[in-house]
């Protein structure tokens, strides 16, 4: 088990205009993004995004090969919605393919290959945010985009900062696990084989120490944040200050056109 | 070296237990840490020495007695932040003490917390990273150093709160002799070149031979304290408490033993060397050096 190729919110450093976006823009930018992608309905909106994403990929500098990979965890659930979709939405007319109780419509084919594309895209954009932005950024962006829900009793601070020690801590729990793990083999434990009943019986003497040590770390953890005088977000100040650019302002007023846009395309059938 | 930035009185600490019979950790500690000193605590586990350095930044307060830091009462709440940013603390392991997944941005932390202003903060990260040899890897993810590398950012995590006291928790016991070496030199020279006061928890003799002043601990209670050279050749009571004494030392006493007449204060190679070197030629009149 290669535990060490999992990826969470990789990121991939460098210094391109998306790069240097403030982190709350492209989260704004995602989200529009997304909104867009549901306002779309017919090809000509669908080519627009598509162009737009292939723009981005390509200004990013991330490389179509980080995106591909990416995909793969996907691509079961992709299959899934693309036949559910081929077989399950009916025209009106006379059905292309018929055998047994299957019927496949060409409108199931257009359905199928709108959400097979959206998914992609749909990924595809949110990979491109995880990719460009470190995890320290994007939890900050995150913290002071959300900053005025604390008005309404939401723990904002408290949830960035869980956040952001849980990327910190992800390396360490997976390097503990294979320590773990080879501890157990060297025992005689078997991780490979058996059912999924007997595999996942196995990962109990797994768990068990994993979860014990995760308990541990957190309680000395907190002892050395009191430490440092760490008393809530209260009077906090940052190293980074998030300062909205020019090119942020221009990025946001192209999102709101964009979904604007995508609207009236929508209302004319497009 | 005048004031005493750290003063314990009759401090007394129990860690209530399930029976209602409280386990007594501290059991009347009376002592001054003087500013700008290095001070070793050495002890055998379960003597007390990690409790009462967690009596230094007020992570646990005494049940008897009292703790001061700098003049102030560690049992005044309001002064807590004060206590916690005069006396900075570095524990044993460092993953489980760093909180971003970025260097630079770990040791901002604790000015952050602070509310220092950021172009500050960005002054003090960078001289707190050079302090620790640790400015080049400013921008690297903390998993990927190595272990004395990560206790360095640990450490420049909490000189960046420009404390006037570090207080270290067997912060070796986790490392490679590497990076024992790293860590030991990088405190050392916190200590001389900007004058922090040290106080550095270990059970490793050679650790605590490089201090100014040894206390070792015992049952809660402190059973020396003087300078390493003259505490270490108390030997027998050391072990009777269960430490060893440095290997120069052991060496020489047990040369003693055995009715020979040499010195006990050798806390180096060459010193022992030196005390051997005397007694041989003494006794049989010849160079030590000429024949090895």
């Amino acid at each position: 088990m290669a535990l060490k190729d999992i990826t969470l919110g990789q990121y991939f450093p460098g210094s391109t205009v998306l790069h240097r976006l403030d982190p709350r823009t492209k989260l704004v930018g995602t989200v529009a993004y997304i909104v867009a992608l549901f306002l779309a309905k017919q090809l000509v909106s669908y080519g627009i995004l598509l162009v737009l994403l292939a723009v981005l990929i390509a200004v990013s500098k991330v490389g179509l090969k980080a995106i591909v990979r990416g995909m793969k965890p996907v691509l079961v659930i992709v299959i899934i919605t693309a036949v559910l979709n081929l077989f399950y939405t009916s025209g009106g007319g006379t059905p292309l393919v018929q055998f047994w109780i299957f019927k496949i419509y060409p409108e199931g084919i257009w359905a199928a290959v709108f959400m097979v594309l959206r998914i992609f895209m749909l990924i595809t954009c949110t990979f491109l945010l995880t990719y460009t932005t470190s995890p320290i950024m994007l939890t900050d962006g995150l913290e002071r985009l959300l900053g005025p829900l604390k008005r309404i009793g939401l723990p904002v601070h408290e949830l960035s900062m869980m956040m952001s020690i849980a990327l910190r801590f992800i390396p360490t729990l997976i390097e503990e696990t294979d320590k773990i793990m080879s501890a157990q083999k060297a025992r005689g434990a078997d991780f490979d084989t058996g059912n999924l009943m007997q595999k996942a019986k196995a990962l109990l003497p797994l768990l068990v120490p994993l979860f014990i040590s995760a308990f541990r770390r957190a309680d000395e953890l907190a002892t050395a944040m009191e430490c440092r005088c760490y008393h809530g977000g209260e009077g906090r100040t940052r190293l980074r200050q998030l300062k909205l650019r020019g090119m942020d302002i221009a990025f946001l007023a192209g999102c709101l056109t964009l979904c604007v846009g995508i609207g009236v395309l929508r209302y004319l059938g497009l | 070296m005048d004031q005493a930035i750290i003063k314990t009185k009759d401090l007394r600490f129990s860690y209530p237990s399930e029976e209602g019979v409280a386990l007594l950790v501290l059991d009347g500690v009376n002592l001054e840490i003087q500013q700008g000193s290095f001070v070793a605590v050495l002890g055998h586990n379960g003597s007390g020495k990690s409790t009462l350095a967690k009596h230094m930044n007020a992570i646990l307060l005494p049940t008897g007695g009292a703790v001061y830091v700098d003049g102030m009462d560690t049992a005044d709440e309001a002064r807590l932040l004060d206590i916690r940013r005069t006396v900075g603390m570095v524990f044993q392991n460092p993953d489980n003490q760093i909180v971003a997944n970025v260097v630079e941005e770990d040791v901002a932390f604790a000015p952050e917390n602070l509310g220092v202003p950021p172009e500050e903060i960005r002054r003090r990260v960078d001289e707190a990273l050079r302090q620790v040899d640790m400015y080049e890897y400013r921008e690297h993810a903390p998993h990927l150093l190595s272990g004395g590398q990560k206790q360095r950012v640990a450490i420049a995590g909490v000189i960046a709160m420009r404390p006037r006291c570090i207080v270290l928790d067997e912060p070796t016991a986790m490392l490679d002799p590497i990076g024992r070496a790293e860590v030991l030199r990088t405190i050392q020279a916190l200590n001389r070149e900007s004058g922090v006061t040290v106080v550095l928890i270990t059970h490793h003799m050679d650790e605590a031979a490089q201090a100014d002043r040894l206390v070792v601990m015992a049952g809660g209670r402190i059973v020396a304290d003087g300078a390493p050279r003259a505490v270490f050749q108390r030997v027998e009571e050391l072990k009777s408490v269960g430490l060893t004494v440095p290997e120069t030392i052991q060496l020489l006493w047990h040369l003693r033993q055995a009715g020979l007449d040499v010195p006990l204060d050798a806390l180096s190679d060459e010193e022992c060397a030196q005390a051997l070197f005397q007694l041989l030629s003494g006794k049989e009149g010849k160079g030590f050096g000429s024949d090895s």
